[in-house]
């Protein structure tokens, strides 16, 4: 990728390109400035006189079932990362084309995990051309070292979606990992050997992509009950021998935190909550799978059980800690946009409260409202925050892709959105002036908390009078700052190179940031 | 292998650590020369941020020490700049370089002076050679914080932990914590005490003492210290009180000086002395405690009890603080953040016994008003040693934040 990328400045003055592979690209115009207006994108009309009356749509193996959907040339492929690390269908999928010879494919994942990072020598190789998705690990620094013959292109959950209802990409063949199925291709996430709770990143592209294919190693009578995926979307069913590892299926994020000083972190959250009133009957929070986040919970546990408050809801993703909530009766329903652990396998599948959901009804842009906004109370992770309460969550402070955006930007339509952070990772402090990859800007993003105080984004004047008279330690962010500096000193700010390897897309669909190539 | 040839090759000599599993700490390789400049090396996690930084701070602190040939490398994870600069003069002074040389870096202005009765209910241990825990151990909100050149160092690393005390004490800001540290055994505690005590440590806990002598000399040592850098803020002692004998000298130990704020006893070292085996319970240690109480409270100073070594223990560890509180101890050491808050709880008075002693001190000042000597409540006539104790109660749970 020789030729020279067009830039322009966004709303938030960052630098980004015009084209990404491509296609022209809208410059981010603040949060919720963009609208496009037109009919979404649609799959191509099928018929089912094309498909066996018996329902069975089983064929040999993946390699077969790819050259029935038609694969070739420049054609994009997806799959989904609810298999998290442990998740082999992807690169059997990418395998298979390779041997039919196929180049050139844009690979569409849900999001990649490090045990992918085979899909290197298929990039060198040239089948795949580049991926849209997060990247982390290997795949993050060739990306960032400017290898890929693409850009890289990072969406939320719910961006994907937009993406692909906006037309911005279509998908010509999804291949679905499903713990069981059916030979219709009813697929469910919450039984079989490798059972993983929710497919919910898979919904979007069972009903938009052209073609689809489920993959198994659990395939049980028709019908497959109950289905996430619905067979009439699918065209074809292929039964392999495993379809992850389950070992890590289930990550290990889901371990609480015992460092002190996140415990603290994670106590000071449940605090503000509760002194900011938001902690309170009928409210409903969210937290994420990182060690801090989910300390949280448990401090925030003990406070409800005191003060005798109970949620109406909780969103996952779910993990131990969210089901024992619901367990004991201080939570009505989780809403679960994946699962984390054994536990929230097991409950999703044997407790009705504990509903699946897709990035679809609780993140998509184009829907007609969000379970996300609903939320009082949201608590994440980043990177680094700036002094404007601008987060990054995608790179290191030095450039490198570090982390896909998940759910977080999605996540920050919640009524209350705290980044819980500790101030300094190996004496590199994490509040900076300028956040070296904008992920979500400062608009969105309300309270900052830290072991060494809770900085409350000036816009947010009701909470910061809520918690007005409490014993927090609420102090102005660059007071914070400034005392981490002392001890740790300025840092220098590494040089970023000036040719663009990805992007950073906003919910909308618009472009918030610029990832660059690495020195 | 060393001939009286080699003496004036070069030196080679090591100190801090690194390694995968090392967090904010550095290691400083070492290699005296006698000629050739200063040449350094660098490796650091923080590189792309600090990397400069360390080398001018590396410069800077061969400079102070007068080491003008050496080779230095650095292995980095991370480790702040007084750690830095520990490492180096530990390593330097091990190479035979540097000796009677400090690097001290840029200080932090010291908070007011401890008193002598202040509140000490928790103090929390900080491993003298582990810098990861120092910089947030306030924010927990122990009363006190110790560092420790004693136990929890090696023996091969008392060296280079006393340098990174003594940086520590003069650069990390504590809040509101008294500043302790348990120096190790004399006569090695003395050497401690040359490095620290010029940093102006609010305590010091001395440990094994079976004599008054060793606590006075300790207390000359520490004032001849003072004397020579101009301090004149008290730095206190906690004698450790950890054998038979040292229990049977209890009182002579606590009245040895007039800088003694408080006796302490350590149980591990205690019940082996005594051949008895360390229960949960502590039956074995009873007449030891009430003994340590006792001659405190003769002594008009406080009692300190040891600490509980499980960290997973809650439950176990606010029966013991509470027995502790009930039988006379004012606090007790804490070897985890997470049994602060627990320590603070068993040790606060119970809202029965602080409403008692409100109407006492009412009484009290009510008869003070009107100039009577006889304090009375209701019916009944108050003994001063009650008004005290009252006094002292309400005093205590006002520090505590219990009231206001």
């Amino acid at each position: 990728m020789s030729e020279r990328v067009e830039l322009a400045h966004n709303a938030v003055g960052r630098a980004v390109p015009t084209m990404v592979n491509g296609k022209p690209q809208i410059p981010f115009l603040g949060a919720g400035k963009y609208q496009p207006r037109a009919r979404k994108a649609a799959p191509a009309i099928c018929s089912n006189k094309d498909y066996p009356d018996s329902g069975d749509k089983r064929v040999a193996d993946l390699e077969t079932a790819l050259r029935k959907c038609g694969l070739r040339d420049g054609m994009v492929i997806s799959t989904h990362h609810h298999l998290r690390d442990g998740d082999k269908v992807a690169l059997m999928a990418l395998d298979a084309a390779a041997r039919i010879g196929v180049k050139d494919l844009m690979w569409f994942p849900s999001a990649s995990f490090p045990s992918q990072k085979s899909a290197i020598e298929l990039m060198e190789k040239g089948v795949i051309h580049h991926i849209e998705g997060s990247m982390n690990g290997p795949l993050g620094d060739y990306c960032t070292q400017g290898k890929m013959r693409g850009m890289g292109v990072l969406r939320s959950h719910g961006g994907r979606y937009q993406a692909i209802q906006d037309g911005e990409v279509h998908v010509d063949v999804a291949v679905i990992a499903a713990p069981t199925a059916d030979f219709f291709g009813n697929a469910d996430g919450s039984h079989g050997k490798s059972a993983c709770g929710s497919l919910g990143f898979a919904l979007a592209d069972s009903t938009y992509a052209d073609r689809v294919i489920v993959v198994t190693d659990n395939l049980v009578r028709f019908p497959c009950v109950p289905w996430q995926i619905q067979g009439n979307n699918v065209d074809f069913v292929v039964e392999v021998e495993t379809i992850g590892d389950p070992a890590k299926i289930v990550s290990g994020t889901t371990q609480i935190t015992r460092s002190p000083d996140r415990l603290r972190i994670a106590e000071l959250v449940a605090q503000f909550l509760r002194a900011a009133g938001i902690m309170k009957n009928g409210f409903s929070f969210q937290a994420g799978a990182g060690g801090i986040a989910l300390a949280f919970v448990q401090y925030l546990k003990l406070m409800m059980k005191q003060d005798g408050v109970k949620a109406r809801f909780v969103r996952g993703g779910s993990t131990k800690v969210l089901v024992e909530l619901l367990q004991e009766g201080l939570t009505d329903y989780i809403l679960d946009g994946q699962t984390f652990d054994l536990d929230g396998v097991k409950s999703m599948a044997n407790d009705p409260r504990h509903v699946a959901t897709s990035p679809f009804i609780s993140y998509n842009y184009h829907g007609k409202g969000n379970f996300a906004s609903l939320v009082d109370a949201v608590v994440l992770g980043a990177t680094e925050v700036d002094v404007n309460f601008n987060a990054n969550v995608v790179t290191h402070s030095d450039g490198r892709l570090l982390h896909g955006i998940g759910g977080w930007q999605n996540c920050l339509f919640a009524g209350c959105t705290v980044l819980a952070l500790p101030s300094f990772r190996d004496r590199i402090p994490v509040i900076v002036d300028e956040v070296t990859t904008m992920t979500g800007p400062g608009e969105m993003i309300d309270v900052v908390v830290t072991e060494r105080g809770i900085a409350i984004n000036p816009r947010r004047m009701d909470l910061l009078d809520a918690v007005k008279g409490s014993n927090l330690p609420v102090r102005p962010i660059q007071d914070i700052k400034a005392e981490v500096e002392k001890i740790c000193g300025k840092p220098v700010r590494p040089k970023l190179g000036d040719r663009p390897c990805a992007v950073v897309k906003w919910v909308d669909g618009t472009v918030l940031d610029t990832v660059w190539q690495v020195s | 292998m060393s001939s009286a040839v080699e003496t004036a090759s070069p030196r080679f000599a090591e100190a801090g650590h690194w390694g995968k599993e090392v967090r904010s700490d550095v290691h400083v390789g070492f290699e005296a020369r006698d000629s050739g400049g200063v040449e350094i090396s660098l490796e650091s996690r923080v590189a792309p941020y600090y990397g400069t930084a360390i080398l001018e701070q590396t410069r800077e602190v061969l400079g102070e020490l007068g080491v003008k040939h050496a080779r230095v490398a650095i292995h980095d994870e991370g480790a702040l700049p007084f750690i830095i600069a520990a490492r180096i003069e530990a390593a330097a002074r091990r190479a035979g370089i540097a000796l009677g040389k400090r690097s001290l870096p840029q200080q932090h202005p010291l908070r007011a002076p401890s008193q002598k009765d202040r509140l000490r209910r928790s103090r929390l241990y900080l491993p003298g050679s582990e810098p990861k825990y120092y910089i947030n151990a306030s924010l927990h909100g122990p009363d006190a914080v110790i560092l420790d050149l004693e136990d929890s160092v090696h023996r091969g690393e008392k060296d280079a932990a006393r340098i990174l005390v003594r940086n520590t004490l003069r650069t990390v800001d504590f809040g509101s914590c008294e500043r302790m540290v348990r120096i190790n055994q004399l006569p090695l505690g003395l050497e401690d005490l040359a490095e620290v005590v010029g940093e102006s440590p609010d305590l010091i806990l001395i440990p094994k003492v079976e004599e008054p002598e060793q606590v006075r000399e300790v207390d000359r040592m520490i004032g001849e210290i003072k004397a020579r850098n101009g301090i004149i803020r008290s730095i206190w002692i906690m004698p450790i009180l950890e054998s038979a004998l040292g229990i049977e000298n209890a009182f002579a130990v606590a009245t040895a000086s007039e800088n003694v704020a408080a006796l302490t006893i350590g149980l591990e070292d205690y019940t082996s002395d005594l051949g008895v085996v360390k229960t949960a319970e502590g039956h074995e240690s009873q007449y030891a405690r009430s003994r340590v109480v006792n001659a405190a409270r003769a002594a008009g100073v406080q009692a300190i009890d040891s600490v509980f070594s499980d960290v997973a223990d809650m439950d176990g560890l606010r029966r013991w603080g509470e027995a502790s509180r009930a039988a006379g101890f004012e606090g007790m050491g804490c070897i985890h953040p997470g049994q602060i808050r627990v320590i603070h709880e068993a040790f606060q008075p119970t809202a029965v016994e602080i409403e008692k002693a409100r109407k006492v001190v009412t009484a009290f000042e009510e008869a003070q008003n009107k100039g009577l000597s006889v304090v009375s409540l209701g019916s009944k006539m108050i003994d001063p040693p009650v008004v005290q104790r009252a006094l002292k109660l309400v005093e205590r749970a006002k520090a505590m934040g219990v009231i206001s």
